[in-house]
Formats: structure tokens, sequence, C-alpha cells
């Protein structure tokens, strides 16, 4: 169950890819996504979503679909699948 | 917790949100929520049948979680969650009864019925989302605000000690007690799947930010907070109920810190006087 | 182990004719907190329950016995409290839950002399006006005043019948002297007795919405776990039963709230009449009270004096109507109450011009004397 750990050892384990859904609208801008990703990969966009805030945009590939995003956001508004 | 397929283009949780209810009350880099959806997702995880399960809120920003969730819920009156929780599970024990709330609701105005609950080992799971403040009236000092910390009612800071709250829940006889911060959700949403199959009284205590009405008068920003939670924080399972005591300095203790099996009162009841 | 229906003829106190009369309603869970002198109903209802595998728990307050007997009403069961003046007031604001989230639940208040601890063991009928008004902002619930023993069983099955019906709190204004009284009670066999089961919603559960009126104006209501995946708050909310802060959303629900108790007054209000047709005097009494009324038209008669009496069996809703027809062709009323004034301010707001109303009241730990009525006729009419 820890996946967010899971990138420690992506040497001995086959590599997962993981790519990132944002629902632009639910977001309250708050940044944990972008400030506690693990790899790093999200960013403020600069666009503003419909109640005002700046939603995060996937600014690299790097996403290993270890969830935390997911896990911390307050508003539903993020998630990750295993990219095919 | 249960994973999006590739390509799904709905949330994984969306299945039990009231969704047309979106966006929930809860102000922006409030941890509330984020605790919310590690409860949702260990519902998901137990693989327990949605309708078994209710939820029970009290008054409080935390006690809005009822409003969200696509369960049987109940959003009650302040401090009152864990009486109409024990009605509901008394009356109807193959139901899984979660009370989601505040600290000021559960240890406050609600706190005789908390330590009875715990007493009783009613079969409840008891979710409390600590922002040491009164966040939805506008952050008055509440049985958890740390000493000296200011607060609407502390303007020079609280003269008060704070409760110790799973050491409360320890000495009431709670059989399960946890305590978790809102960053460590892995944890978290592991622990609330735990509680929920706990058998008795499962009390989780979560540190949570309230940056509207708790940081901004003790000039903590919400990621300095979530820092806190991550860098001051030492996990420590079986630590000694005892020396819980909250104080980021010296580091906050996390963990499981009690889990025992005790028979709970609707097993007794059927016990003792219906199979006299 | 004795069954559901004690039929027979019993020799009990008020309070245990109310704790066999909830057990004949079909109440299976029972919460509250003990109080003179209402522990006696407590007492019977932990030794019966679990003979028709109901629930008996002891809460830690009156606000806990209370609040759980709402959350107990959710899982499709029967619920009831008692308790007495002191936690009658800390049962308030959960008795606006009730009333708000519409769920059906029976209160007996066997009161006592107050305001404050007062007069432990002995009755008064004070909390009249707190059963109507006690809870905040503006509702209607329906409350029934018992005479006697046996109207204590009776009463209490109307009393669960009725709200189950409305989804509205009902409460039993008991006092010390019906409670601890002990009479005669005749306890029919179980078929004889009429209950009321909860109306149950049909249909598609997700096109469900928990507080769309059906008959009466009373939604249909669901159990936790039926699927129907409620939402319950205390809140202002719609139909849906999402919160909903609006002027609208709140005229509508208060409108809805009201009017099913007030479109069905004929339904709800009971009322028994004596010598009433030709009275002059007409006096207005409930509960333990009634009894010494029904003494004082005796004795009036036999001076010549024509009064007769109207009994309140329900008091709330208050039978506003038949006070003021009633006021159009009388000399006067005279509300016999033991309180110092509260039900008599009713009968002076529904009677307003056409006839004066009177007080025989007191202010509590006794009831009232026959004479004290007879002399109050004398010196006003
Ligand atoms: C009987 C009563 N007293 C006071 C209030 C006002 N009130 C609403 S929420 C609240 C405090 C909630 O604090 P907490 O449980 O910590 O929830 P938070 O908002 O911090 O999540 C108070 C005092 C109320 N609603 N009811
Ligand atoms: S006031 Fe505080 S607790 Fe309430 S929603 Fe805002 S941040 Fe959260
Ligand atoms: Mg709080």
């Amino acid at each position: 169950m820890k996946y967010w750990r899971a990138p420690l050892d992506t040497d001995e384990i086959a590599v997962v890819r993981g790519k990132v859904y944002i629902i632009n609208d639910r977001c309250k801008g708050c940044g944990y996504c972008i400030e506690f990703c693990p790899r790093e990969v999200l960013e403020f966009s600069k666009e503003f979503n419909i109640k005002g805030y700046h939603p995060p945009v996937v600014k690299s590939d790097g996403c290993l679909n270890c969830h935390y995003c997911e896990l911390l956001c307050p508003e539903f508004a993020i998630y990750t699948v295993e990219a095919d | 917790m249960a994973k999006a397929k590739a390509n799904q283009k709905v949330h994984p949780l969306e299945e039990l949100i009231r969704t047309e209810r979106l966006p929930h009350i809860w102000c922006s880099g409030c941890g509330v929520g984020t605790v919310f959806s590690a409860c949702l997702a260990a519902i998901q995880e137990t693989g327990i049948d949605h309708k078994k399960f209710s939820m029970v809120s009290g008054i409080g920003c935390s006690g809005r979680g009822a409003g969200y969730v696509k369960l049987d819920s109940f959003h009650t009156t302040h401090g009152r969650s864990i009486p109409f929780a024990t009605g509901i599970k008394m009356a109807n024990p193959s139901l899984n009864v979660i009370v989601f709330s505040g600290d000021g609701d559960l240890f406050a105005i609600g706190g005789n019925h908390f330590i009875h609950a715990a007493r009783r080992n009613m079969d409840i799971t008891v979710i409390c989302i600590n922002n040491f403040i009164y966040g939805m009236t506008g952050g008055q000092v509440a049985a958890t605000t740390p000493h000296m910390d200011r607060s609407a009612t502390t303007p020079y800071g609280n003269p008060e000690m704070p409760f110790n709250l799973p050491l409360m829940a320890y000495a009431s006889g709670a059989t399960y007690v946890a305590r978790w911060t809102m960053i460590h959700s892995r944890d978290l949403t592991d622990s609330f799947v735990e509680a929920i199959n706990h058998r008795g009284f499962s009390f989780i205590e979560v540190l949570s930010p309230c940056p509207i009405n708790y940081g901004r008068r003790n000039k903590i920003k919400s990621l300095d907070m979530l820092k806190l939670f991550a860098d001051n924080t030492i996990i420590k399972n079986n630590a000694d109920p005892a020396e819980l005591d909250i104080d980021f300095k010296k580091g906050v203790v996390l963990g499981k810190f009690v889990d025992i099996d005790k028979p709970t009162p609707d097993e007794n009841y059927e016990k003792v006087c219906m199979m006299r | 182990m004795e069954p559901k229906v004690l039929t027979g003829e019993h020799f009990i106190n008020g309070d245990i004719a109310c704790a066999e009369g909830a057990i004949a309603a079909g109440c299976t869970f029972f919460g509250a907190y003990p109080i003179t002198p209402a522990t006696e109903v407590a007492e019977r209802m932990s030794e019966r329950l679990p003979d028709v595998c109901g629930i008996f728990i002891q809460m830690e307050d009156e606000i806990a016995a209370m609040t759980s007997i709402l959350g107990a009403a959710w899982t499709g069961v029967k619920t009831m409290t008692a308790t007495s003046g002191p936690g009658f007031s800390l049962m308030m604001e959960t008795v606006g839950l009730a009333v708000v989230t519409e769920t059906p639940c029976v209160v007996v208040n066997v009161q006592r002399g107050g305001p404050s601890t007062g007069l432990p063991t002995m009755g008064a009928q004070a909390d009249m006006m707190q059963a109507k008004w006690g809870s905040h902002g503006d509702y209607e619930i329906i409350a029934i005043a018992p005479s006697s023993p046996q109207e204590m069983f009776d009463l209490t099955i109307e009393a669960f019948n009725l709200s189950e019906k409305y989804r509205v709190p009902v409460f039993i204004m008991s006092d010390e002297v019906v409670g601890h009284m002990s009479e005669k009670v005749l306890i029919p066999e179980a078929k004889e007795i009429k209950t009321v089961a909860r109306i149950k919603p049909k249909g598609r559960k997700d096109q469900f919405k928990p507080y769309q009126p059906g008959e009466n104006g009373v939604p249909p209501m669901p159990a936790i776990g039926d699927g129907y995946n409620v939402h319950v708050t205390g809140l202002t909310h719609d139909e849906q039963g999402y919160p909903v802060m609006s002027v609208d959303t709140q005229k509508d629900m208060m409108n809805r709230l009201l009017s099913k108790i007030r479109d069905n007054l004929d339904d709800i209000i009971r009322t028994e009449e004596y010598l009433l047709d030709d009275a002059d005097i007409v006096i207005v009494s409930y509960g333990v009270s009634a009894r010494t009324a029904f003494t004082a038209v005796d004795m009036a008669r036999q001076m010549g004096i024509r009064v007769g009496l109207l009994r309140l069996i329900t008091v709330w809703p208050f039978p506003e109507e038949m006070i003021r027809d009633l006021s159009k062709r009388v000399k006067g009323f005279v509300t016999v109450e033991i309180n110092m004034g509260q039900i008599s301010r009713e009968v002076q707001r529904c009677a307003g011009a056409n006839a004066p109303s009177y007080l025989v009241g007191h202010a509590g730990g006794t009831v009232i004397t026959p004479d004290e009525v007879i002399h109050l006729i004398k010196e006003a009419f």
C-alpha cells in the first residue's frame, strides 16, 4: 500500500508510469499537490479556473502513479491512473 | 484505496461523493477535505457494502463531512454526533457508523458523550479533525488550542492547557486509538480501514490545518503547517498515551497507540438481557 | 419472558402504564436518564424491552438520551424517552432537530414543580408552554395530556401513532400525580390495539427526495441501510434534504412543517366534553387537573350553576376553533391547571373579547381542589 515510497526502489521493480487527471474547476489553488509531489511534476497553471484559482498543470512526465496528489487534495480535483 | 482505471474520467471516489454539492464549504488549504477523502477511500477499501455505512457529524467545518458523503448521513446538533451514532448502532448493530467531526464538537460541547461512548466500547468509529480551533465560528479558542496560542477569544495568548486526546480516549476505555496528520494520508487511510474493521470504540485524531482561523492568527501559513506535520512528527506505534501532548517543538508523536479486543455493548446487551 | 402486550386487568401506576403502552405500540428503543418522577418509566422499559428484542440504554444525560432516540428512529424503529422538567429543558435543542428532520419519536414528561430543581417529588403542570415553545424557532408539535394510568397506556399508543403518521415528536405531558397514581388499567388484546406503521418510500432510489411531501404533507421515511443514501440535516434544507441558506427555502420548509400539523387538526385534536351543551361557564382543563374539574362541574350543577367541562386530551395543537366557537355563546371560561397561567392564556387569546377567561392555578406541589374552582366561579360570575 505504500505507493508513494515506491519511487525509491524503482530499479528493482518494473517502472510504473502514471497519468495525472486534473478537474480544473474543482481546484481551490492550495498548491499542496504541487508542493508535495515527490516527482515534482506539477506547477501552477497560468490560467484561472471558474472559481478564480490557478489549478495545477503537469509540467513534466515523471509521474509514477503514486497517487499522493490524489490523496492529499482536499477538493477531489486531481487523481492519477496507470498510463498505458 | 481503489485505484482509478486507465483513462478513467472520473475521480476514484466519485461514487461516494455528493458531487452535485461541490464545491464544498471548506476554505482553500483547509485539511478537512483531505481527511474526508481519506475516510471515503477507507470506506471503499473495506469492500463493505455502502448501504451498511452511515456517517454522523456534529456542527462545525469538520461537521460538514456528513453533507458530502453519498451514504445515509446525518448532520446533527453541536456536540451530539456520538449519542446520535449510539442510537443508530444499538438499534441496528449490523451498520458501520462513522462519526466525522471537529475537536470543538467532540471534546468541548460533546466531551461527555465521547468519554461515555468510549467507556461503553460502543462499536463506532470516531474521526476527530483537530485543527486546534473553532473554525466555523471564526477561530475562537478550543479545548485543543495549545497554551499561549492566539485565537479570536485569546487575543493575548491562550492561558489554558489543551487536552491530550488519545490519552483521554484511552483512559475512557477506547479500544482503538491512533493519531495522524492529514498529510500522512496513506497511514491515515490504513488507520481508518483498521478502525472501521475494529470491533469496539475506535478513535482517530487527525491533526489538520485551519489556515484561515488558526494559521492566520498564529502566523503559520498552510504549507508551513503541513511542513511541521511532515518534519516535526515522530511515528511511534504503541507509545504511552500519557506522553502524547502536542508540542511541535519537541515533536508530535503519531501512530497507533491502542488496539485491544473487548466485547461491545450491543453484543453484551444481547447476551445479558435478551438471551438471559 | 412476558408477552409484548400484557392483556388483562392490572393495578399499576401511570409510569408503568406508559411503559406498557409504549411496548404495545411497538416501541423497541428507549434511551433515557433517570429523573424523579419519571424513573419508573425507564425502569419498566429496561425490564420489558429485552422481551420484545428492544434496546434500553441509559445515556449519560438527557441531551444524549433525546439524541440517541433520533439516531435509533432512523434505523426504522419506534423510539421513546421519558423525563421531567430539568431533563426536558436539556432536551430542547434536540427537540428542534427532531422537528426539522421530521424524526418520529415520543417524549414523556412526567412534570414536577419548577423552575430548576424545584419540587422533584411533587407534581405540577408548568412545562406546558415549554412543550410548545421550548426549542428555538417556530414549529408545531403534538402534546397529549393523560389524566389517569389508563390514559397513560392508551395515549402512549396514540402518541406513537401520531408521531409515525405526522413524523413529528409527540410529547406525553403527564405529571407526578398521574405518573405515581395506581389505578386499574385494562390492557386489551394485542389484535385490538391499533398501531400505525411508518410509511416507507417506493420507487426509484436514485430519484428519491427525502423531504418531498406525500400523503397529508408528510414525506415517506426510509431507514438507514435501505439504500436511499439520504442526507438529514438540522440546517434549513430543500426537498432533497440538502442545506440551502435562502429565504425561499426557509419559507417552503417552514410552511410544510407547520401545515402538516395545522392542516390536519381534525385528525390530531382530541377533546372530551362533559355537560357542555347547555353550559354557561366552561372549565378548560387537562391531565390530573381535569379530574378536579369533573368534580367541580358536578358540584356546580348541584348548586344550579350550569358549568361544563372541555377536557383537552391534545393540548398542542391547541383547539382554537372550539374555544372560539364556545366563546360566542358562553359567559366565560375557567382554566384549571397546576401552573400560574399557561393554557389559560391560550384560552384567553382564543376567547378574545367574546368571553372572559379566568385561571384557577397553583404554583405546584399539590392538586387543585374542586372547592377552589367553585369558589372562583362564584366570585367571578
Ligand atoms: C449549541 C451550539 N453552540 C454553539 C454553536 C456555534 N458553533 C458552531 S460550530 C462551533 C465550533 C466548531 O468547532 P470544531 O468542532 O472544532 O469544528 P471546526 O469548525 O473547527 O472544524 C460552534 C461553537 C452551535 N452551532 N450550537
Ligand atoms: S475556517 Fe478553517 S476549518 Fe473551516 S473550512 Fe476554513 S480552513 Fe477549514
Ligand atoms: Mg476545530
